[in-house]
């Protein structure tokens, strides 16, 4: 069932439209990326959950009720445009930031030390933040966003700005954090870790919702019959075009060497992996044979490209 | 603890902690008080060594009556002051030639001197000789006792003033105009200072936390309206701390200051100039300022203290909201000018109806301007001292808060859309669209 649901959010701003009809649907303990081009209106839609803004016309329901002011305190959020008191000792505003998301002052102190502990910066909390590395910093906003251990998290564009070992280490909490059951939404551009750790997707572009969908089935659907297959070069095979005509494909792309010949092919409708496969087997001295399924880069790059050429 | 305490407590727990609260806290009345205490102490050391003076009366009626001063030692001296050499020129402070008949027009009083002389001995001898020379004209007329007579005829004149109490026409009190003109200056300087002090305080907290970015995952957390208000008060709350700090430690100060060059028993004061007056008429200026310490005692300080205290919050409430709107709109201190100007302008303005009023606290202008919100705060204060009618004060200070509430309405509407705007230059045609918003 779903944690957390939009319904027919709209969003204006004085000179242009930021949402129109957005409803998405983020079930309990999944990863959701929310997905769309610089503009099209991912920040809006997430401040708006966040109650950061308030939506012209629409709902947003959270674990089952009209959401309220105080749902805010299950909600970790981290900001695109991160920052945290440069002058403030680091203990001081994460107990400060934790107490505004209801924690008492002895909780926070305790899920700090936990988090100090797991990220080994015990030493850096008298400090002030603009002591310490930029590595450092990224570790300390990860744990405000997650201290008071909300039930629903936000990571607007989490890997973005974060070196190479600390997205690795998020993207770890994140998983562990899923494990335990939260449920988590972000934004990305990074469709590899879309792939990678998102359940389900939402693409938006130009502020309406185009797509969503679990990620799998949504790689499914964009399939385009498309192979890659690698065979041993045929002894007698110096006309590929006759050994490879076929009722059930069209060849694609050919590349040949004294060994292999690498070649993709496009099935004709209605027909499936087997007949194709079975031919194939007949024919060659098969090594690979692949169905192509499109990568969330690919689909997202079409999608946006399609409606921005339709319009 | 709900937010707005959580906030509040914050920014008024990082600022009293700071260093520079700390210094400034303890600093300013330091050197106010040194600022006061300084002349009065270099008063009673009197400048060292006596000057040595040699005169040359050409008539030998005036040198002998000279009277030598703790800074001056009047020698006489035999030889006209042409006729001095070169090497003897050192030997004294400076000559003083006395020739002629100084009752008519033929006398004639002449300094020669190496090195420029004070002021203090041109005055000083200038009197004696005055005194003198009076003395002898008085003489000369014959008459008997004519000295005693004329001193009786200059007889001294002072105006005190009275103020009737409206309740109780039996009382009566004793005041003082220039005391109460006083009063009402530093009040509205003051309460001018704050303003400005603790209003770019708050714009400078409501940058900051928009260039640190923090302010988003704040206000996921609070509404915007209380970030504002947890701010404003906040710094209020250290504003109100510091003037604490600052009348507690002014007052302990010059208690102790006062104590070790011997005027911290009011009392014994008062007897020892009363003793001094019988004696020296010098003495008369201190006996002013005596009496003007007893009326200081006559001032309603109860009375002016709760409504400074009121007019000050009124005030800074009402243009902290301001700053913290610009504030809002802005990226960085840099583009703060253009929307600060017309801030400051009413406020400057304010000041100078303050100063002007001092001098008359009854004129239209400083009457009606004690109405007007955004001038009240200031002008009020320079009237408070003369006794304010209660319902002038209950009007002025109604108007300021229900400005209040309307400015700070419109202001958190600016600071909500503001803050979350990154990198753009905001205009005046931006803040009205923000206006329009729905919240």
């Amino acid at each position: 069932m779903s944690f957390l649901e939009t319904q027919n959010i709209v969003k204006n701003y004085s000179n242009h439209r930021a949402l129109e009809n957005v409803s998405i649907q983020v079930n309990e303990g999944k990863i959701y990326g929310l997905l769309g081009p610089n503009g099209a209106g991912k920040s809006t839609l997430i401040r708006i959950i966040n109650r950061i803004s308030v939506a012209d016309s629409g709902k947003v329901i959270f674990d089952g009720h009209e959401m309220r002011d105080d749902d805010v305190r299950n909600i970790g959020y981290l900001p695109e445009e991160r920052g945290l008191y440069k002058k403030m000792k680091v203990a001081e505003q994460a107990i400060y930031l934790a107490q505004l998301r209801g924690l008492s002052k002895q909780d926070a102190r305790k899920r700090l030390a936990y988090w100090f502990d797991k990220f080994d910066i015990c030493a850096w909390a008298d400090k002030k933040l603009e002591e310490l590395s930029k590595g450092m910093q990224q570790k300390v906003q990860f744990i405000i966003t997650v201290m008071h251990q909300p039930r629903f998290l936000i990571f607007d564009e989490p890997f973005s700005g974060f070196d190479p070992v600390n997205a690795q280490l998020i993207r770890n909490e994140i998983m562990e954090l899923k494990k335990q059951g939260s449920t988590i939404m972000f934004s990305t551009h990074n469709m590899a870790s879309v792939e990678e750790i998102c359940d389900e997707i939402g693409l938006i572009n130009q502020s309406k919702l185009v797509l969503q969908g679990k990620v799998d089935e949504i790689r499914e659907s964009h399939r385009q019959g498309l192979y890659q297959v690698k065979v041993r070069r045929p002894i007698s095979g110096e006309n590929h075009q006759a050994l490879l005509a076929s009722q059930f494909y069209q060849l694609e792309n050919f590349h040949e060497n004294d060994l292999y010949w690498n070649f993709s092919l496009k099935k004709n409708a209605d027909c499936d992996n087997v007949s194709i496969f079975s031919e194939l087997s007949q024919k060659f001295d098969l090594i690979s044979f692949e169905e192509s399924i499109p990568n969330m880069n690919d689909i997202f790059i079409q999608t946006v490209q399609k409606l921005n050429t339709h319009e | 603890m709900n937010n707005l305490g959580i906030i509040i407590a914050r920014e008024y727990g990082t600022r009293v902690r700071k260093k520079s609260f700390l210094i400034l806290t303890f600093l300013t009345p330091l050197l106010m008080v040194a600022l006061i205490m300084l002349p009065m102490m270099l008063s009673t050391i009197k400048g060292g060594d006596s000057k040595d003076i040699a005169v040359y009366d050409e008539s030998g009626q005036y040198v002998s009556r000279l009277q030598s001063t703790q800074q001056f030692v009047f020698i006489p001296y035999e030889k006209p002051i042409s006729q001095i050499s070169a090497e003897e020129k050192d030997d004294y402070s400076a000559f003083l030639s006395i020739s002629g008949n100084l009752c008519d027009s033929s006398g004639q009083v002449s300094f020669y001197s190496l090195k420029q002389i004070s002021m203090d001995l041109k005055y000083e001898v200038e009197s004696q000789l005055e005194a003198m020379a009076s003395e002898d004209k008085i003489a000369s007329y014959n008459i008997p006792e004519l000295a005693q007579i004329l001193q009786e005829v200059k007889p001294s004149v002072r105006a005190e003033s009275v103020l009737w109490s409206e309740k109780d026409s039996q009382s009566e009190q004793k005041t003082s105009s220039e005391i109460s003109m006083i009063i009402g200056m530093v009040a509205t300087l003051l309460i001018y200072m704050f303003i400005f002090i603790y209003g770019s305080m708050v714009m400078n907290g409501v940058v900051e936390e928009k260039s640190n970015r923090i302010v988003e995952i704040i206000v996921s957390s609070v509404k915007p309206f209380q970030l504002m208000m947890g701010k404003i008060v906040g710094i209020a709350l250290v504003g109100l701390t510091q003037v604490a700090l600052w009348v507690i430690l002014v007052s302990v100060l010059s208690g102790v200051l006062g104590a070790s060059i011997g005027l911290s028993d009011p009392t014994a004061i008062l007897e020892s100039q009363t003793a001094m007056m019988a004696t020296s008429p010098a003495a008369n200026m201190d006996s002013e300022m005596m009496a003007g310490l007893q009326l200081l005692q006559s001032f309603n300080w109860g009375q002016i203290i709760l409504w400074f205290v009121l007019f000050f919050l009124g005030g800074y409430l009402l243009y902290a909201s301001i700053f913290a709107a610009i504030g809002g709109a802005i990226d960085n201190n840099d583009d703060a000018q253009q929307f600060t100007l017309p801030v400051t302008i009413p406020v400057i303005f304010a000041l100078y109806i303050g100063i002007y009023g001092a001098m008359n606290p009854d004129g239209p202008m400083v009457l009606w301007c004690s109405f007007i919100p955004f001038f009240s705060p200031i002008v009020m204060m320079v009237r408070l001292p003369f006794g304010v009618p209660g319902w002038q004060l209950a009007l002025s200070f109604g108007l300021l808060v229900l400005t209040f509430l309307l400015i700070v309405k419109i202001a958190a509407k600016i600071y909500r859309t503001g803050i979350l705007m990154y990198g753009k230059k905001v205009t005046y045609k931006d803040l009205w669209k923000w206006l329009k918003y729905k919240s």
